[in-house]
C-alpha cells in the first residue's frame, strides 16, 4: 500500500504561488502539541479537494490550502509561528 | 453502424441528464483523503445526535445495526467534478434517527472520527434525503471509504456526506465545517454548482 500521505515538500508549488519566500524551507510550531520543526516534515494530504498538511507529532491539522479558479484560501490557524528565513 | 451509433448517443444522453454542470463520469470509486484513515472498533463505535438543549441520543453499532435497514441506490457527486452513476448502500434512513428526536434546531453540524466536520441545514438530512451507511455494493464499508458507517447525503457535493462519521450536533447558529471554513461552499448543491464560497 502506498503511503497515505506525501511530506511538506509537496507545499512548495502551491505555496510558490502566494508567498515570494519558500514556506517549506520555515520552521513552524504546532498550535496544538507544540511541536517545532521544518515545514517541509508536515504529513501533507490531498492535493483534492485542498492541501491538507498536518503535524507529524500529533496529526492535527497545521495548514491547510484549497486552490479554486483565481482563488486561493491558506489557514494558518493550526500554526503558532512561522519562522522564515528573508533576504537582508 | 449509424443504429450503433444512435443508440450509444441516446443512453450518453440519458446519462448526461443526470450529471450535473462541470461534471464527469466515473466507474471506480476515487478516494480523496484530509487526513490518516480512522479505525474504529465496533465495540467502541458510537453515533450520537446532541440537541440544541443538550440533550444527547446514542446508539452503540448493535442498536444501530438493528434499526430498520434501506438501500438507496443514488448517484453520487464529488466537488473534485466526477460523479458516479447508481451507487447502492445500505443504511438506516436519518429520518429512523430523528424520530425521538425533539429540537427547534435549523442547522446540523456532522463530526466524525478523525476530527472531520461538515455543516448543512437540518432540513436537508431529513425527509429521506440522508442516510447512516454501513455498507457499499453488497460489502461492509470499507474504512478508506468511511467505515465502518457514512453519512449519505446525495443531493449534496459528496464531501457533505462525512466518512466515519460519530454524530450530528444541532444548533441555533451555522457552524460551518472542515472544507467550509476553507474555501468551499457552504450549502454545495451541485445542480447550481456551488463548489467555493461565493459560486
Ligand atoms: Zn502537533
Amino acid at each position: 500500500m502506498t503511503a497515505e500521505y506525501l511530506d511538506g515538500n509537496a507545499l512548495a508549488g502551491p505555496l510558490g504561488e502566494i508567498f515570494a519566500v519558500d514556506v517549506t524551507a520555515a520552521t513552524g510550531r504546532c498550535a496544538n502539541c507544540g511541536l517545532t520543526g521544518p515545514v517541509a516534515s508536515l504529513h501533507v494530504y490531498g492535493p483534492d479537494p485542498g492541501l491538507v498538511a498536518r503535524c507529524p507529532g500529533c496529526d492535527e491539522v497545521v495548514l491547510r490550502l484549497v486552490r479554486g479558479p483565481g482563488t486561493a484560501w491558506l489557514d494558518l490557524r493550526g500554526a503558532v509561528s512561522l519562522r522564515l528565513d528573508v533576504p537582508e | 453502424m449509424n443504429i450503433i451509433s444512435r443508440g450509444f448517443r441516446g443512453r450518453q444522453r440519458r446519462d448526461d441528464d443526470r450529471l450535473p454542470p462541470g461534471q464527469y463520469l466515473v466507474e471506480d470509486f476515487p478516494v480523496l483523503s484530509a487526513g490518516p484513515t480512522p479505525r474504529v472498533p465496533l465495540d467502541r463505535w458510537e453515533f450520537t445526535i446532541d440537541t440544541e438543549t443538550g440533550r444527547t441520543h446514542r446508539w452503540s453499532w448493535e442498536e444501530f445495526t438493528a434499526l430498520p435497514m434501506e438501500t438507496p441506490t443514488v448517484d453520487i457527486h464529488c466537488v473534485t467534478k466526477w460523479s458516479k452513476l447508481d451507487t447502492t448502500w445500505e443504511g438506516v434512513s436519518l429520518d429512523v434517527l430523528f424520530d425521538d428526536v425533539e429540537s427547534a434546531a435549523e442547522y446540523a453540524l456532522v463530526h466524525s472520527y478523525g476530527g472531520y466536520t461538515t455543516n448543512l441545514p437540518l432540513e436537508d438530512l431529513l425527509d429521506g434525503q440522508a442516510w447512516l451507511v454501513h455498507r457499499f455494493d453488497g460489502e461492509e464499508l470499507e474504512p478508506r471509504h468511511g467505515g465502518p458507517a457514512r453519512l449519505l447525503v446525495p443531493h449534496l457535493y459528496f464531501w457533505k456526506s462525512a466518512k466515519w462519521v460519530r454524530g450530528i450536533r444541532l444548533l441555533d447558529e451555522d457552524w460551518p465545517g472542515f472544507w467550509e471554513t476553507a474555501g468551499y461552499h457552504n450549502y454545495g448543491d451541485p445542480w447550481r454548482e456551488q463548489r467555493y464560497e461565493g459560486d
